[in-house]
């Protein structure tokens, strides 16, 4: 219980201490969650009316960088698999980021919902027993489960197994094993059920589809990935934690399968909707052509196909994918490309033309943004104190004292200058090597 | 300084007086205005669901909503809990050849279940339609603003809540804050929902309707007879859908709702479908029915004669 309290107090003090470079980023995130703090009060205090949401569009913005963020902490399981169960050791080293990244973007999710709510006064009636959960009829309520079970088991997998090399040990396989292995379907699932809120209403003939929750779970598989490759590049740059090329450049890999299946899928609908052209079509006309000149989604829609495609050519060829200047344009180009057709390219042609066939252009109000903004900060924020903890520990500069009592901080800085490039490591990489032995 | 604002800072100054002291007193403040608003506040955070609550705790809320309501529109404002009629499931019925398009059970529906004023919410919405075109939606027009109805070429239909026998709107609910009462109706405990709007996006027919701002109704055009599901002045952040004016038809003698009262072409047909000799049933026997969206087996209680 002591080692508990003394691993507490030590990840307290690494929280708050750091870098020049490293107080600036947290004071901006702190700044950027005060705005959506108060953005957030307005909104609770003149009720969602400030938002551009009407009864025609009923969900907006909030719900829609719900569902992105689902796809992206869903993404850890890209990294679980190959680390425990092909037990390969380079993405075994990085998977725990992976974990604590899934745990950041579902609190933003949770996050996202709640900001999307009514009455935020009243969350506890979803609370089973207390309140009144809906299980198993609607899919909300499935969806609310299993967020906070794949919450819960990210957080159970990462703090043990933090925990355990902090104390310099290996951690009990019979405890985390089948935690890990759960943790898999716990994954998929969080995406296929956000997938099938959507694809399980009759009354909107754009999500009503069956292919939904598969094209989910493909884009999910780019664009969590492409995140957390930058993450790993910003990482081992301005970081001491070494990571490995050879893992990098294995998650661009399946970055590459994964965008093929999501571009794939998303054909394979695009084809039926528009040879078949029955009065199904209307919402995807509306999102990629506008109907009666109502064309306020049609230039996002194209940008996301032009981002994809690009990423996709991108990844597709090994030698451009291990240019990491290269892999850095396509993780960027995947990540706002997928945000825009998972985001507001699924939600809202879900509600425009409205189920009486009404068009109402929705755009999201300067509130919205804040609010999101702050969110997005937030998720950061949680991120980043979680790396403060992470890296110092799998680096070896955070672990119990040799007295077995207090604890040893051997990293006071985190946020450091841009490392020195590795000669060996970093041979021929182009422009993002050199750039990287500037002083 | 008018009396209203002179009272505002009356009431602040003593707010802020009481405040004080209990800081002085070393006291936690919460600066509500007095101990009783402080009570209802938590009462009404801690209300159950409507159809968890014993009978003692269903008058004790009742109570309190009607303190509160009266005090807000400065009238007598009772809140029923009339229970559904046995054996009495209700339908209703619209001519599509006899509506003029007129509009005015729109606005009986607003006056006779106190919807928001402003901003405007509206349980029905009539739509005009070209004959050419038929039924088919995607030619409905929404706004339209002749000045004289009917016009030549043309047909309306409204169209509000279906009370559908399968609902979907009550199934995706995540905390069971809507659901379809024994006499077919489907309702929403406006103190149970949590505003996710998801059954919003599940219904067809565009009937529910998202309190986006406080409702505004002015004193003097609130209906201060109401039922609990039904016409009681709404909170913020809740949705709301036609009941079918359960506060009138479950009365024993039943009335009629207000938009079929309102309709002055008689367009509009109401009654117990579980009543073989009942002016619905006939109808539905001796016309021709057509079902809106019907395949998507909701199974509505609305039925378009034409
Ligand atoms: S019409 Fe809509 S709100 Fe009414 S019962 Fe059917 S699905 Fe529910
Ligand atoms: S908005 Fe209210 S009634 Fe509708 S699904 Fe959500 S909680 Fe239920």
């Amino acid at each position: 219980m002591r080692n508990v309290f003394s691993f507490a107090k030590g990840s307290l003090v690494l929280v708050g201490k750091g870098s020049k470079a490293y107080y600036i980023w947290v004071f901006s995130l702190l700044a950027l969650i005060s705005m959506g703090v108060l953005a957030y009060l307005y909104q609770m205090r003149n009720g969602l009316i400030v938002t551009a949401m009407r009864d025609q569009v009923s969900w907006g913005f909030y719900i829609s960088n719900f569902t992105f963020l689902v796809g992206v902490a869903a993404a850890a399981v890209l990294l679980v698999i190959p680390a425990y169960v092909y037990h390969w050791k380079p993405i075994k080293e990085i998977a725990i980021l992976g974990e604590l990244l899934a745990v950041s973007a579902i609190l933003m999710c949770l996050l996202f919902v709640t900001a999307d709510l009514g009455r935020p006064d009243r969350f506890w009636h979803l609370i089973p027993v207390i309140g009144l959960l809906n299980f198993p009829q609607s899919l909300l309520a499935w969806d609310v489960f299993v967020l906070n079970l794949y919450l819960t088991l990210n957080l159970v997998i990462a703090s043990y197994m933090l925990y355990s090399l902090y104390h310099k040990r290996e951690p009990k396989k019979s405890f985390i094993t089948p935690l890990l292995l759960f943790s898999i379907p716990a994954a998929i699932s969080i995406h296929t059920v956000t997938a099938f809120l959507y694809s399980g209403m009759g009354a909107r003939i754009f999500w009503n589809a069956s292919i939904l929750a598969p094209r989910f779970l493909a884009s999910a598989f780019c664009s969590g990935p492409a995140f957390m490759i930058l993450v790993f590049l910003l990482v081992r740059r301005y970081t001491k934690f070494q990571i490995k090329d050879a893992a990098i450049h294995k998650i661009a890999e399946l970055i590459a399968y994964a965008m093929f299946i999501n571009l794939f899928l998303l054909g394979a609908e695009v084809f039926k909707e528009f040879y078949t052209a029955s009065a199904h079509l209307v919402p995807m006309k509306y999102l990629f052509f506008g109907i009666d000149g109502h064309t306020a989604l049609v230039p996002w829609i194209w940008t996301a196909m032009l981002f994809n495609l690009t990423a996709f050519f991108i990844f597709l060829a090994p030698s451009v994918r291990k240019n990491h200047f290269m892999l850095v344009v396509g993780c960027v180009l995947i990540f706002i490309g997928v945000y825009i057709e998972k985001g507001m390219g699924l939600v809202i042609p879900g509600f425009v033309p409205d189920v009486l066939h009404e068009i109402y252009e929705y755009k999201p109000t300067g509130i919205e943004v804040m609010v999101s903004l702050g969110i997005w900060a937030a998720g950061l924020f949680i991120f980043t104190l979680l790396l403060r903890i992470a890296i110092p520990i799998l680096n070896g500069d955070f672990h119990i004292a040799a007295d077995g009592r207090g604890s040893h901080i051997g990293d006071h800085l985190f946020l450091v200058q841009a490392r020195a490039a590795d000669p060996e490591e970093d041979a021929g990489h182009g422009p993002e090597a050199s750039a990287r032995s500037d002083p | 300084m008018n009396d209203g604002k002179k009272r505002d800072k009356k009431v602040f100054q003593l707010t802020r007086r009481k405040a004080l002291k209990s800081l002085a007193a070393g006291a936690a403040v919460l600066a509500l205005p007095s101990r009783d608003a402080a009570a209802s506040v938590w009462d009404a955070f801690f209300q159950k669901h409507f159809r968890r609550m014993t009978r003692s705790d269903l008058e004790k809320v009742l109570a309190r909503l009607e303190r509160e309501y009266s005090q807000e529109y400065a009238q007598e404002v009772k809140v029923g809990v009339t229970p559904p009629i046995e054996g009495v499931k209700y339908g209703y019925g619209l001519d599509l050849s006899r509506c003029i398009g007129c509009r005015r059970c729109v606005y009986g529906c607003v006056e006779e279940n106190n919807q928001s004023r402003d901003p405007q919410i509206h349980w029905i919405r009539v739509v005009r339609l070209k004959k050419e075109k038929g039924t088919d939606l995607h030619y409905a027009e929404h706004y339209y603003n002749p000045s004289q109805v009917p016009e030549p070429g043309h047909f309306y239909m409204p169209i509000q809540c279906q009370q559908c026998e399968k609902p979907p709107c009550t199934k995706v609910c995540p905390v069971q804050a809507t659901w379809t009462e024994k006499d077919g109706i489907v309702v929403v405990d406006y103190n149970w929902c949590i505003g996710c709007r998801y059954c919003m996006a599940a219904c067809p027919y565009g009937a529910r309707h998202f309190n986006w701002a406080k409702p505004r109704i002015p004193n003097d055009s609130l209906n201060p007879q109401t039922h609990y599901l039904g016409n009681r002045p709404r909170p913020v952040g809740v949705v709301e859908k036609c009941t079918y004016c359960i506060q009138r038809t479950r009365q024993q003698p039943g009335r009629y709702p207000a938009c079929l009262e309102a309709c002055p072409v008689g367009a509009r047909k109401f009654g117990n479908l579980l009543d073989p000799e009942s002016e619905i049933r006939k109808l539905i026997e001796n016309k021709r029915v057509y079902i809106l969206k019907e395949e998507l087996n909701t199974q509505p209680k609305f039925f378009y004669f034409f």
